[in-house]
């Protein structure tokens, strides 16, 4: 990947700021351009909306056959995730035991190392999940 | 709009092809299809070519013309054109075939669909699959493309009460269906414990729940139905062929148990065909893992929502069920290379509806159906063909 | 002078035991143990480095300040494992606690002393009225070479804390003791660092936190007995004990906030963790030395009063969650470390 192409999805991948139509009020994440309910109507009306971090899990799966990027660092945990917000995103589950994960289980994001471009490229941060505090 | 037959088809075997290079499965299908249709080349008027990530696979783009010079007929300037949406490249390029000549535009169309995925490592392969899904939002935190459907699949076990067994059930079956299939990758019988002893991928899935990486290629010859005569009296009809889209991420759509793109097209396919699930006799459906078929079957209306998994075990769609499904060993035993898979779908149809399908034969098959995915459902082609 | 408005820490969850570490060695883990007054150390986790750490700690502790991230002036990370040789952690924290882009940072390297050389840019800052709000981050996931002394100690972990006009402690005084003492050092380019064994004892850790302990005292005429508590840099559970007493501190004084007998040494996290751990406990109008250390060599010495509003702060608790854990065995802790690629 090109650093470009990381440094302009940051404030996604860091922060969780998605975009909120103005409209309807329905908030997206990742970020989207155009609201599919509203279409043209949302167009220059979606505001960057940051989430507050907390979801439940819908589905999870263990991967133990990692693509090269993450070779080494399986088995780790997949996770489609219900944001509070009621958009859905995939990402880790970590800093738990694999088989704690389940369905409902409530989580929050974290700030981890996701990716590195080799050993002389960029290293990629972005969010990962864990177990919700309380 | 012209009625649109298919008057000829062709394949290479499927597997790990070491001796064949793209350009050699592409010629090999391409010529056994162009005789099997008895037509000659001054006779094309179009090609279209699925192919998934020539780009990554092979290095090599633009490979419509490269299908042209492959075929010898660079002298006919016919247009060539490579299309792609990732593991339904094959089924779109039938689509886009079919519009062509239904509406008039071009009489006689090859279709293929071609993949070479061994010239690179599996890693790679790994690598270029997972571009079938969201790069930036799913592959880029680790999620892989069969993570993707594993997602699917424990979403399914936890609200339809689908069990790892019945999941394994379907690869059971296909393997049989694939030992009866000279073309298809893998020609062994397996258990439901080889499949529940295999390595896992990703949970639930084991290696046995994935289909293969595969080389291979697959063609197809279409005709207006009234021009089809001069050439064949077997001849197959297209009555329906539909794509839809959905979002390109898993979590962004609407259901996580059921690919609303393919409920959608095959909707429309039904409407357009003038048929109900019911009637149809035979079809191919798109097993990129063995949750795919459950969720499959599902959508195409064989059963209701959440039964897949209890149909499969009650043996609706074995090779002597009600509905026989993925008679070809589906991409889980013939293989998927994923551009050819869509084409070579409809070659397992065509046969079955010629009455060639041999070991492997629907008795008394009219009407046959394909169904063909991209990713993660981003994409979903439905055929309806029938013999006339 | 200026005054902590608020402060965050992290600890990564997984733990080795010293005597997991002995085990491969063939080292007697029960001397080594009452030796150094280790028990087991933290371990960063196969995807945590000093920049989540950092942001860890950070969110943490503008979350507790309740205050607004755009107005951090300043953002500095001192640490000695930063993942970056050239490109700041700094940054990376910035972007991910909301404080770009009006603000200055850097990062800072002084072995152990990082994070408190940060602190006292901040304090410098803010008083001089350049910023409102200065973050000093000391954090680091320690490097060892395998069969080392080090590796019984070098752990992970780190502290943030934002320094403003007033806040839940007053910063009275900070001076520093500065020499160029090389008693631990890594070469650039090399991944572990080199020391000089006993040589790190007297000419270097006891004298320099001694002096600038003794600097401190006497410049604000303040005496060990003024103080409720005291932290010193723990590069061991030994070394603090020893200083604290050549100094007239009593235990009693040092015990809440001596943290490395059970997470090993956090480098640039340690002086700053420990002073975490006693904030979490610390009642308005008590007093608070912490003196912090970094081989090369230099002690950065504070004099603290907790403030009334230390009541309404939301405390972290860290020792609360230190006690989340999870111990690895040496394989394990070898892949986390990433030894293998």
């Amino acid at each position: 990947m090109g650093v470009a192409r990381y440094w302009r999805e940051i404030p996604a991948r860091y922060n969780l700021i998605g975009k909120k139509c103005q409209v309807c009020g329905k908030v997206y994440f990742p970020p989207r351009t155009i609201c599919p309910k509203c279409r043209r109507k949302s167009i220059g009306r979606m505001q960057d909306y940051k989430l507050s971090g907390k979801g439940t899990v819908e589905s999870y799966t263990i991967i133990y056959t990692p693509p090269p990027e993450f070779e080494g660092k399986a088995p780790y945990a997949i996770a489609l995730i219900k944001m509070e917000e009621g958009c859905y995103l995939t990402g880790q589950i970590v800093d738990c035991e694999l088989d704690e994960i389940h369905i409902g289980m409530k989580v929050e994001a974290c700030f981890r190392r996701i990716q590195e471009d080799g050993k002389r490229g960029a290293i990629y941060y972005g969010y990962k999940f864990r177990k919700a505090e309380s | 709009m012209r009625e649109v037959a298919i008057i000829g088809i062709g394949m290479t075997e499927f597997g790990e092809l070491w001796q064949k290079s793209f350009r050699e499965l592409v010629a090999e299908a391409g010529v056994k299809a162009i005789l099997d249709a008895g037509i000659e080349g001054e006779n094309i008027d179009a090609m279209y070519i699925g192919g998934m990530s020539t780009g990554r696979f092979i290095g090599q783009e633009h490979v419509g013309s490269l299908a042209l010079e492959v075929a010898g007929l660079e002298d006919l300037h016919i247009p060539a054109t490579r299309v792609e949406a990732a593991c339904a490249s094959g089924g779109v390029a039938m689509h886009q075939g079919y519009i062509a000549v239904a509406s008039g535009m071009y009489d006689i169309v090859v279709v293929g669909g071609a993949e070479k995925m061994t010239d690179v490592v599996g890693g790679e392969a790994t690598n270029i699959l997972a571009s079938a899904a969201d790069r930036e939002w799913e592959s880029f935190f680790g999620a892989t493309f069969p993570g993707l459907y594993a997602l699917m699949a424990r979403y399914h076990m936890h609200h339809h009460g689908t069990t790892q067994e019945q999941l394994a059930m379907v690869a059971v079956k296909n393997h049989h269906n694939g030992s009866l299939n000279p073309k298809a990758q893998f020609r062994r019988e397996i258990s439901i414990e080889d499949v529940l002893n295999s390595p896992i991928v990703a949970e639930p899935l084991h290696l046995l729940d994935c289909s293969p990486i595969t080389d291979g290629a697959a063609a197809a010859i279409l005709a207006p139905v009234d021009i089809a005569r001069k050439y064949t009296d077997k001849i197959i009809k297209i009555k329906a062929s539909v794509q839809a889209c959905d979002t390109l991420s898993f979590h962004s759509r609407s259901r996580f148990d059921s690919l609303p793109a393919a409920v959608h097209a095959a909707k429309k396919a039904y409407e357009m065909a003038g048929v109900k699930p019911s009637d149809i006799d035979v079809a191919e459906v798109h097993d990129c893992f063995t949750i795919a078929e459950i969720i499959a079957i599902e959508d195409l209306g064989f059963v209701e929502k959440g039964k897949g998994g209890k149909a499969t075990e009650d043996g609706l769609t074995a090779l002597d069920g009600q509905i026989p499904v993925n008679t070809s060993g589906g991409l889980k035993a013939k293989g998927h290379p994923v551009g050819a898979t869509g084409v070579a779908q409809i070659n397992e149809i065509v046969m079955q509806l010629r009455g060639e399908a041999d070991k492997r034969q629907v008795k008394g098959a009219t009407i046959g159906l394909t169904h063909n995915v991209g990713g993660s459902g981003g994409t979903a082609v439905i055929h309806i063909l029938e013999a006339i | 002078m200026a005054a902590i408005v608020g402060y965050g820490a992290y600890v990564p969850r997984y733990r080795i035991k010293v005597e997991e570490i002995a085990r491969i060695w063939g080292r007697q883990a029960k001397s080594i143990s009452s030796g150094l007054n280790v028990f087991e150390k933290s371990v960063p986790s196969i995807d945590e480095d000093t920049a989540t750490i950092s942001v860890e700690a950070a969110r943490r502790a503008v979350k507790a300040a309740k205050i607004n991230p755009e107005e951090i002036g300043a953002v500095y990370v001192g640490s000695e494992s930063h993942p970056y040789a050239v490109k700041p952690t700094a940054t990376i924290v910035a972007e991910a606690i909301g404080a770009t882009p009006e603000l200055t940072a850097a990062d800072y390297e002084f072995a152990c002393k990082a994070g408190t050389a940060g602190m006292q840019n901040c304090i410098a800052l803010v008083e001089s009225k350049m910023i409102k709000y200065g973050m000093a981050i000391g954090a680091d996931v320690a490097q060892a070479a395998p069969g080392d002394a080090l590796e019984y100690t070098a752990a992970a972990g780190g502290a943030a804390y934002i320094i403003g006009k007033e806040g839940i402690a007053e910063i009275n005084e900070t001076v520093s003791f500065t020499t160029d003492t090389p008693d631990f050092w890594r070469r650039e380019g090399q991944p572990y660092p080199g020391h000089g064994e006993r040589f790190t004892g007297e000419p270097a850790y006891f004298r320099h936190v001694g002096t600038a302990a003794k600097m401190l005292m006497e410049r604000i005429g303040s005496k060990p007995s003024d103080y409720d508590y005291a932290i010193f840099h723990q590069p061991n559970g030994k070394f603090p004990v020893r200083i604290a007493r050549k100094l007239g501190f009593e235990k009693k004084q040092i015990e809440d906030g001596l943290l490395c007998p059970i997470i090993g040494n956090t480098y640039s996290g340690s002086a700053m963790l420990g002073l975490a751990a006693v904030l979490d406990i610390a009642k308005p109008g008590q007093r608070i030395l912490t003196v912090s250390y970094g081989s090369g060599a230099g002690s950065d010495a504070f004099d603290i009063t907790v403030t009334d509003a230390i009541e309404s702060y939301p405390r972290q608790g860290i020792r609360r969650m230190i006690e989340e854990k999870k111990y690895v065995d040496y394989a394990t802790y070898m892949k986390f470390r990433r030894e293998f690629e």
